[in-house]
């Protein structure tokens, strides 16, 4: 998968869970400042990319994750 | 409507007036549609809220965290204090009783089904805020920002009438000046249908025929209603338009069964008794009794005993709304409750659809066919749910 259709897959879901426009899905992104949400919204974020990506977040593994581009090295690093 | 005993007898509470109805139900999104649908005997076959555009309450986000029963009963209080165009409330003096029969049952179901499939990792982090039943108060004290108490009384199809008789012991006892009383429900989940199905309490004819001979159960339907409640010197200080009065309400529990009434109507007798004496009105006063009348066999025998047993000089005129609301279990007592307002408000009894033959064991004046006019304008509203739960309010013509 390239770099670009793995950023739209990523994309898809936040956009999904968020219910946000997806040109607010950029790596600058704040969750908390840019997109409304709040630390369950990220734990459902999550939850959708574990399904989409088949891979595995632990719990531990969010700490610090509050930009939408910590959470796309965060899944491409598992892949 | 009494707060306390003191030395000398009953301590009288501040008078409670209802100044907003709100109401979505199988005959549509308003209060003014659910009481057309009773004139005119006119409902969604599927006996769902037909047109509900939950968008108009909630953003998408949110959409996908609210269970439906939660937006059903926003979108009633919603009406409702719209209707009361309530304007700028002290918040620490408002509150809301909102209740449920059971809560989000379908977002629970649903959860269940994607763990089975899926495992426990796909679980939604938004179930438990999803599916307890004081979400619909929860919510509705968000939107509002109203800091006084919000809480949810549980009693099965008795807990939109208990909602309402809380709220208003709210208002007379001086804790709050504005609170919203009722309650709402869906769970129109194949789960739910089971159970009920299974219990026989469901109509097997798909008809819902309170007090016929030919009776043979309840039929499920969604839906929810909301009242504004003031103290009835708030309503006046704000010049509000006042709809009626709530004179009185009353709780009792049978302690007799899990589901079925007493046959002798006893708790249902009691709990008559005592919102009447609530209220401080002679039971000959009351002009119009809206029934909870399910259309089961067990019910309709036990709330004419009931009935004929208080109202010894002859019971006023008798009417269910679930020949045509079916049975939203604890939203039907606050869409019945709107109903009654509105039978004083318009002086006019709905009739009772469905009813053809009257059960020749129900000695009771049921109107049917077409509306009634409502001769004194007091109404009684019964609800009784299953676990014993009796409820009963009396409402009276604005003060």
């Amino acid at each position: 998968m390239s770099d670009d259709a793995t950023f739209e897959k990523f994309k898809g879901c936040a956009v999904e869970v968020l219910q946000v426009d997806p040109a607010a899905i950029v790596l600058t992104a704040s969750f908390a400042d840019d997109l409304d949400a709040d630390s369950l919204d990220l734990v459902e974020l999550v939850m959708a990319l574990e399904e989409a990506f088949d891979i595995t977040v632990e719990e531990d593994e969010l700490d610090g994750v509050e930009t939408v581009g910590q959470a796309y090295q965060l899944v491409t690093a598992k892949l | 409507m009494q707060i306390g005993l003191g030395e000398d007898g009953p301590i009288k509470g501040r008078r409670v007036v209802v100044t907003g109805l709100g109401a979505v139900s199988c005959c549509g999104v308003g209060a003014p549609a659910l009481f057309e649908g009773l004139l005119s005997i006119s409902y969604s076959e599927d006996r769902r809220v037909p047109d509900f555009d939950a968008g108009a309450f909630f953003g998408a986000k949110e959409l996908r965290r609210i269970d439906r029963f939660a937006q059903l009963s926003v979108a009633a209080a919603a009406e409702a204090v719209t209707d009361a165009r309530l304007g700028d409330v002290n918040p620490d003096r408002a509150g809301v009783i909102f209740g449920t029969g059971i809560g989000g049952m379908t977002t629970l179901t649903a959860q269940a089904a994607l763990m089975a499939e899926k495992g426990p990792a796909r679980v939604s982090p938004f179930l438990a805020p999803m599916m307890m039943p004081n979400a619909g108060a929860a919510q509705i004290a968000m939107r509002l920002g109203w800091n006084g108490p919000a809480e949810t009384v549980t009693t099965a199809c008795a807990a939109g009438t208990h909602s309402l008789g809380a709220a208003a012991r709210l208002v007379a006892s001086g804790r709050v000046d504005v609170a919203i009383g009722g309650g709402g429900e869906s769970v129109m989940d194949p789960l739910a249908f089971a159970g009920f199905q299974n219990m026989t309490a469901l109509s097997k004819s798909g008809v819902s025929r309170p007090f016929d001979v030919a009776r043979d159960g309840f039929l499920m339907s969604e839906g929810a209603g909301a009242l504004v409640l003031e103290s009835f010197e708030h309503a006046q200080g704000r010049g509000a338009r006042i709809y009626a009065e709530i004179l009185g309400a009353a709780s009792t529990a049978d302690a007799f069964h899990i589901t079925a009434p007493r046959a002798d109507g006893a708790g249902a007798r009691r709990c008559i008794e005592l919102a009447l004496s609530d209220a401080g009105v002679e039971a000959t006063a009351i002009g119009n009794i809206n029934a909870h009348g399910t259309g089961t066999s067990l019910n309709d025998l036990a709330e004419s005993s009931a009935i004929n047993a208080v109202f010894t000089e002859g019971a006023p005129p008798v009417t269910s709304a679930k020949g045509v609301t079916g049975h939203s279990l604890g939203g039907a007592g606050a869409i019945e409750a709107v109903a009654s307002v509105l039978t004083i408000d318009r002086m006019l009894i709905p009739p009772t659809a469905g009813l053809e033959t009257i059960d020749p064991e129900i000695h009771l004046d049921v109107v049917c066919e077409l509306p009634r006019p409502l001769e004194r304008p007091l109404v009684l509203s019964n609800s009784f749910g299953f676990g014993g739960h009796n409820g009963c309010v009396v409402f009276g013509p604005r003060p």
